[in-house]
């Protein structure tokens, strides 16, 4: 049997919109991903320690508050300082255009803007991480 | 024998089948089925005008609150504002006032809401982001500097942490030397749609309950003018329930309010007329439309038959409306508009006293001044231009939506009675059902979106070949920096000792049963911050944990 893609779902900082997250975390679990939740107002070190410990493939975080261009790239970096930069970091959330490209660079490997299917989400996870092979 | 002539209704719906329906879903965005046509025999067979609809400013209220509607006056144009620093949102409340808006709202940043000082390790990336950062009574005065605060009216945006930001104007006000008995506005400070829906909380249900029964008897004595809580479905809706949902859980907490109050020992219709709703309205035109008619009739109903309300102000629901954030699309903002447009006249064909109008750039990031004009000018065309306001509900009458009026009122009635097996609104939250119903409908709509049974334009069906490129609001870092500064700076500037006393003698209240809202002024005005406040109430209330769900 092919072993699940493992997904931290992440809701970070004092962002209390959930609603996104909620929904990705269940369309990824419907598409046959181990997911898991870590619910609201979490830092990003309990993020990052959640995804060492769950061994997780990926870390989806979902931002509505403006705060993605501080919070995402403490997320890379506290991954590199864990040697855990296996762990590819994705986000969604109502992003700027021109923030999309800077956050690539910083290594977020995609942007979901508003309105994205989550389709487009399990398609992404399915190529990027490589599983059951 | 002679064949029985046809009536006309049998050769409509003869001629009706006659031709094939278009491939479409024929439902409300929240689901429930649309016939073709509706006719008087939808109104039921005992349809009482005077029982159901009755008269404007009259029981049941269904068609308005007030005898003249707008052709008295025209529903506040209230646009919520705040971002940056207390001088740059004082700077937009004055450019909004030099352009004719009626009345203030103040939007706080997430640490504000959550009570978050701006230097707090959590705070890291969201000061004054979504809203306008405010740490003591520093930044308050500074947020109302030039605005005569006796002639404004003002919203404030703040739930968990309302008591202190509510102490904050107060003692601004009492600074330009008005009284709170002369204030008026209004605080959302409904603490229980944040644990179902908005998530901005910070002590358990319970005691916030008690916060807010302080702040209620507060207001009953001292604030005649303001009104006390704002009972919200728009974050339920934008959380992604139904109309019939958004409709019974805020009116279910609008009732656990009024118990409260009562528990608190006051009279009910010495609170009851100073509570206000506040309503989303979505894209679906009739069903919003039907929605806020329902909630009138549905809150008059069970003000005076279950609460023995007597004076009508305690049976009339007063509400606020803000257009669906959620319908718009970062996909050619600009179409966004046109949504806002048919939102904002579901809203006062649907009787609304005020209302917000959102910017077409809000699916990317907070709205520029002209968004914000064209968003205004949405509302005063509408008002002006477009004849609705000539008449008063002006779609009470029409079969289909006095049947769909009917069809939300008995789906609110049914979640009523399901809160009410779970023990009320507490042990349905504490259970996470609320919660549950709000993101099983969510994904049901998201799924229906994939699907394409529903649609969004430029989302699932004509899909702009470009994006956009519009210009759109930044805040720089330099604002957290700015900010984090002055409230350290302020810290090594006042009177410490006097803010440590403060400090105790509100644990001590708290700890106790003396109203809260007294020692908070003290606190505020010796310049203690809001987290320093709201810390020292964790310390004997302890911290709200949610189990999720998805």
């Amino acid at each position: 049997m092919a072993e699940k893609i493992r997904v931290v779902v992440a809701k970070v900082g004092l962002d209390g919109h959930d609603r996104g997250a909620k929904v990705i975390a269940r369309a990824l679990r419907d598409a046959g991903m181990e997911v898991i939740y870590t619910g609201l107002h979490q830092t990003p070190e309990q993020v990052v320690e959640t995804a060492i410990q769950e061994d997780a493939d990926a870390i989806g975080v979902s931002i509505l508050s403006g705060a993605h261009m501080t919070l995402l790239p403490r997320i890379i970096d506290l991954l590199k300082e864990n040697d855990a930069e296996d762990i590819l970091v994705f986000c969604g959330g109502t992003i700027p255009k021109d923030d999309i490209p800077v956050l690539k660079e910083k290594g977020v490997r995609e942007v979901f803007t508003p309105g994205t299917p989550t389709s487009k989400a399990v398609e992404f996870l399915r190529r990027a991480v490589p599983v059951g092979t | 024998m002679e064949t029985r002539k046809k009536t006309a209704r049998e050769r409509w719906e003869e001629a009706y089948k006659a031709k094939p329906e278009r491939e479409a879903e024929f439902s409300t965005m929240s689901g429930v089925p649309v016939k073709p046509l509706y006719t008087p025999e939808d109104l039921g067979p005992d349809f009482d005008y005077e029982e159901k609809l009755g008269y404007p400013g009259e029981y049941p209220y269904t068609r308005g609150v007030y005898p003249n509607m707008y052709r008295g006056r025209l529903f506040t144009m209230r646009q919520f504002a705040g971002y940056g620093t207390a001088r740059e949102t004082n700077r937009r409340f004055r450019y909004l006032l030099d352009h004719g808006q009626t009345g203030l709202s103040v939007a706080f940043d997430m640490p504000t809401l959550m009570g978050k000082d701006s230097d707090d390790p959590m705070s890291l990336g969201e000061v004054g982001r979504e809203g306008v950062a405010i740490d003591s009574l520093e930044d308050f005065e500074e947020l109302f500097e030039g605005i005569p605060m006796d002639q404004v009216s003002t919203s404030m945006t703040i739930n968990a942490p309302a008591m202190v930001l509510l102490a904050m104007y107060v003692a601004t006000a009492e600074k330009q030397g008005v009284p709170p008995e002369a204030l008026r506005g209004t605080n959302q400070n409904d603490i229980l749609k944040e644990y179902q829906a908005q998530k901005e909380w910070i002590y358990p249900p319970e005691p916030s309950m008690r916060i807010f029964k302080d702040m209620l008897v507060y207001c009953t004595e001292h604030m005649p003018k303001w009104n006390t809580v704002s009972i919200s479905g728009y974050h339920i809706r934008e959380a992604g329930s139904t109309a019939a949902q958004e409709l019974a859980f805020t009116l279910a907490n609008g009732f656990a309010y009024v118990e409260a109050g009562i528990e608190a020992g006051l009279d009910v219709d010495d609170f009851a007329p100073r509570f206000s709703f506040f309503f989303n309205s979505h894209i679906d035109f009739f069903e919003e439309i039907a929605k806020f008619r329902a909630a009138r009739r549905i809150w008059a109903n069970v003000m005076k038959e279950k609460y023995g309300a007597k004076d009508p102000r305690s049976m009339l629901m007063r509400f606020h409306t803000q257009t669906a954030g959620v319908s718009l699309t970062a996909q050619e903002p600009e179409n966004n508009i046109a949504r806002t447009a048919f939102e904002a006249l579901a809203a006062i064909l649907g009787g609304t006293q005020s209302l917000h109008t959102n910017s077409f750039d809000e699916a990317l990031a907070l709205p520029t001044e002209k968004a914000v004009r064209i968003a205004l000018r949405t509302q005063q065309i509408a008002a002006l231009e477009t004849g609705v306001t000539n008449t008063i509900d002006p779609l009470g009458g029409s079969y289909f939506v006095e049947a769909l009026t009917d069809e939300l009122e008995r789906q609110a009635y049914e979640y009523f009675d399901r809160i009410e097996e779970f023990g009320g609104v507490i042990p349905a939250i504490e259970a996470g059902y609320i919660q549950r119903e709000i993101a099983e409908a969510s994904y049901r709509y998201q799924r229906e979106l994939e699907e394409k049974k529903r649609f969004m334009v430029g989302v699932n069906i004509y899909e702009p070949q470009e994006e956009a490129e519009i210009e759109i609001l930044k805040i720089g870092m330099d604002v957290e920096r700015r900010q984090v500064e002055r409230v350290k700076s302020l810290r090594a500037r006042r009177d410490n000792e006097l803010v440590k006393q403060r400090l105790r003698e509100l644990k001590k209240a708290a700890t106790g049963e003396e109203n809260l809202m007294y020692p908070i002024i003290d606190a505020v005005k010796a310049y203690a911050t809001e987290q320093e406040i709201c810390d020292a109430l964790k310390e004997v209330f302890g911290e709200y944990r949610e189990t999720p769900v998805f």
